[in-house]
């Protein structure tokens, strides 16, 4: 039998970092077929190379239906040979109605000129009903459920597959992550689909952190670690802990113990029934001084914790308490949780944390600027001092307050951003994602200033997803996992390698973790 | 590790030490302004460079300035007000209505003028903040209510007869030979220049204008920021229309909106000059100037009075060119 697609020794480069090497990857006509990983190991990339959004490193060969394809492929030209992806965040248009949706991609390619709204609205429906959906094709996206927009924007890309001129086979329809933020009876629904699109003769390729469900959707799956091939395994016939050990590398340890009840002192930091948004129901606290990871896989709901506790993510509900005083994180706005000693050290520099037009002193001295600063004569001179000697202590290298802050390296940046937020000496420090984009060396001087601060008391939350950073920084970690904490892990417990397994363990929507 | 800075700082040269190419941004248009001065001043050394001219210049346009002045505070948040010329035309009616056919005092007509600017930038400000709406259209449909709010009361009519002190204390009175209302203008620049450049407030607004997620995130109340910019600009577009009032010892419904689109061009200049990639005060003023030597010295060399659309049109489109090569062709987010 043909293969839908065989890609045989996929390299990519970037700079001098190999971050693909010499993959392979074979998928059966009908087939569901797995690509399992960590994050870094390649996945995205491989998923990139296929889609046409980025070039392969020369020696590549791709095949589809049989048919040698040359690469690299003609950016967006890959669905004419017979690929088409759905990415996570699905590329559809809220405000406008599903069957404008479904004609996006052809609208976008011809031209025209009488288009029926009726007979357009006819054939959605009609393909529709062949895919079992109940959606009305003139419903607005942006109305539609989570799992309702996944399943037009699956049925688009296979629809657009039907389309090509080229007769190399029904195609190959990658779901990169279709399911982190779906309820598992949703998950139900679309595995639904998924089985009525191989049997119309398509294959998939389902890209997706999480075993159980790769193991109930797939026939077989490859799995990439460290930008190599680990394998490619048949999913019904292993096991999790098997998938695990190939995704990680390493056999898998017994079950860890139950978290420690945190020892002496009363704790400096208490959240109780922090809720909102993916979060549901979530208590935890802190001792003065320490470093509290908060990681899970995408969907989890981990990386909104930090913004909740600092009140900029409305209808939050649950409560904070620093040392004695409580607030409701109903009312809390950055405002109130800055006065009250909280910062919160955004992770999208660019977008969240700085302002990279304006000047290195002006963005350092953002929140003191009345505190530190003479409110109603703000002078260049002190402001200047104030941000050279903010960019001393923290290491910023150049240290010239008066340059505009995208000037700087993003180790350097990231410094400024840092010493923005620990001049005030805070109570409370949120971190999210500290260290993205920052070279090694500006990375170690991240974690000093932040342990500088723990030094004076001031506890930490840091939410993110480098397991390797949170190894470093952490005393604590917590893992969540469906928007409740899944797993805590403790000073020895805590590893690159723990940390990755227990997540994978956690993103189970099933009971049998527990 | 910590010394790492130390160890590279000693070889640096001084930043901020006198750099030709960012002298000539900061002061091209003040060049281009003497050159054209001086160019129309040979051309027509008799009428433009006589003393009536200058003066004339100076005074009667200090107006379209406080309206520009007005506009970059907005601007700086990031917000458009296009309500500002219609304020301007509303508040001078309301003045002429009260005080020359209700038989009111200034005393009265001007506070009451300088309210309805702060009414107008409060309703902007609720309906771009509270429902999120750009405040292009809101701004839009607001001046556009506020022009037909004057054309009513005044019954499309110019309304003339305007208690003389108005006149006196705007136009008329001079200081140096030059009107008073001038001195306004140069009064309100040197304001709007200390509130943005030496006060924590005039930093949270360009803060908010530049980065409104950051900002948000540094605890800065972004809506209230927006709102009180907006509110300042209908306040001083009040203003403006109060001393426009005074400039012509009446009030007409119709002519006041013609101040909108100069205005926007000089904002826009200015931008590209004493402190480039921002609106600034100077700048402004410095635009506004330029905009007016140029096309008072066209009048003079014979052309018609089409040239100031001609000339507003084309610096409106020169400026938000030139300011978006300051800014180093980043996208605008309008």
């Amino acid at each position: 039998m043909t293969a839908a697609l065989q890609a045989r020794h996929v390299s990519k480069t970037f700079g001098g970092n190999r971050v693909l090497d010499d993959v392979s990857l074979a998928i059966e006509p009908g087939e569901v077929h797995g690509l399992l990983g960590q994050n870094g190991s390649g996945k995205s990339t491989l998923i990139k190379i296929l889609a046409g959004y980025q070039d392969a490193d020369p020696g590549a060969e791709l095949l589809i239906g049989g048919h040698r394809v040359a690469l690299p492929l003609p950016s967006g030209q890959s669905q004419s040979l017979g690929i088409s992806t759905v990415h996570q965040h699905l590329a559809l248009i809220p405000s406008l109605s599903v069957v404008e949706n479904m004609l996006l991609g052809r609208l976008g390619r011809s031209n025209a000129m009488a288009l029926s709204w009726r007979k357009a609205r006819a054939e959605c429906a009609a393909v529709f009903q062949r895919y079992g959906l109940e959606i009305d094709p003139a419903a607005t996206v942006s109305g539609l459920s989570a799992i309702e927009r996944a399943m037009v924007a699956i049925v688009r890309a296979v629809e657009d597959l039907g389309l090509r001129s080229s007769g190399s086979g029904p195609g190959v329809l990658i779901l990169d992550e279709p399911t982190p933020f779906l309820p598992k009876q949703d998950v139900e629904t679309l595995f639904a689909l998924v089985r009525r699109i191989v049997a119309r003769g398509a294959s998939v390729l389902f890209v997706s952190h999480d075993i159980d469900e790769v193991r109930e959707i797939t026939d077989r799956a490859t799995v990439l670690r460290d930008g190599r091939l680990a394998g490619t395994i048949d999913t019904k016939a292993s096991s999790r802990d098997e998938i695990i050990k190939l995704i990680i590398g390493r056999a898998l340890r017994a079950d860890r113990p139950a978290s420690e009840v945190a020892q002496g002192a009363p704790a400096k930091v208490a959240v109780t029934g922090l809720s909102g948004g993916g979060v549901k129901g979530v208590d935890f606290d802190l001792q003065p001084g320490e470093i509290l990871g908060l990681t899970g896989l995408l969907g989890s709901g981990f990386e909104s914790v930090v913004y909740m506790l600092y009140g900029a993510i409305p209808r939050t509900t649950g409560t904070l308490r620093i040392e004695d005083e409580t607030t409701p994180l109903a009312e809390a706005t950055p405002a109130r949780s800055i006065a009250a000693g909280t910062v919160l050290i955004p992770g999208d520099r660019n977008a969240r944390a700085a302002i990279g037009i304006l000047p290195i002193a002006d963005n350092v001295t953002m929140p003191v600027l009345s505190r530190k600063l003479n409110k109603w004569f703000v002078r260049r001179g002190p402001m200047h001092q104030l941000a050279q000697d903010l960019g001393r202590q923290f290491g910023v290298v150049p240290n010239r307050p008066e340059q505009p802050l995208s000037s700087l390296s993003g180790g350097n940046a990231q410094k400024v951003v840092i010493a923005k937020w620990l001049q005030t000496d805070p109570r409370l420090i949120l971190l999210d994602e500290p260290t993205q984009g920052v070279d090694v060396g500006a990375r170690e001087l991240v974690f000093d200033a932040i342990r500088g601060a723990t030094r004076k008391g001031a506890a930490v939350i840091c939410a993110s997803s480098d397991y390797e950073q949170l190894a470093m920084l952490c005393d604590r970690v917590l893992v969540f996992a469906d928007g409740r904490v899944g797993a805590e892990l403790n000073g020895e417990q805590i590893s690159k390698q723990s940390i990755a397994e227990t997540c994978l363990r956690g993103a189970s929507k099933l009971p049998d973790a527990l | 590790m910590k010394n790492l800075s130390a160890s590279v700082a000693a070889p640096l040269k001084p930043w901020s030490r006198l750099n030709l190419a960012v002298e000539a941004e900061r002061f091209g248009l003040v060049i281009a302004l003497i050159v054209l001065f001086a160019l129309f001043g040979v051309l027509q050394p008799g009428t433009f460079l006589s003393w009536g001219n200058i003066s004339g210049m100076l005074g009667s346009q200090a107006v379209l300035a406080i309206v520009a002045l007005a506009l970059i505070v907005p601007l700086t948040s990031n917000d458009f007000d296009m309500s500002i010329a219609n304020v301007l035309v509303l508040a001078s009616v309301i003045v002429a209505v009260m005080n020359a056919q209700m038989g009111l005092s200034l005393w009265l007509a001007i506070p009451a003028a300088l309210l309805s600017g702060l009414l107008v930038g409060a309703i902007n400000g609720f309906f771009i903040t509270y429902f999120r709406i750009h405040s292009l259209i809101v701004t839009i449909a607001t001046g556009t209510f506020a022009s037909g709010v004057a054309t009513w009361m005044s019954g499309s009519q110019t309304i003339s007869g305007v208690d003389f002190a108005l006149m006196n204390y705007v136009i008329v009175k001079r200081l140096f030979g030059v009107p008073v209302v001038f001195y306004y203008a140069v009064l309100l620049a040197l304001v709007l220049w200390y509130v943005f450049e030496h006060t924590a407030m005039g930093r949270r607004v360009l803060f908010v204008g530049r980065g409104r997620e950051v900002s948000r995130l540094s605890g800065i109340d972004t809506d209230r920021v927006r709102w009180s910019a907006l509110i300042a600009s209908g306040f001083l577009g009040a203003l403006a229309g109060i001393l426009y009032c005074g400039t012509q010892g009446a009030a007409d419904p119709s002519s006041g909106a013609s101040f909108q689109l100069p205005a926007f061009a000089a904002a826009f200049l200015g931008s590209t000059a004493i402190q480039p990639g921002r609106f600034n005060a100077w700048g402004t003023l410095v635009a506004v100037y330029f905009l007016v030597i140029g096309i008072t010295g066209l009048v003079f060399m014979g052309m018609s009075s089409f040239v100031q659309s001609l000339f507003y049109g084309g610096a409106l489109l020169v400026a938000v060119v030139l300011s978006q090569w300051v800014r180093g062709r980043a996208e605008q987010q309008f």
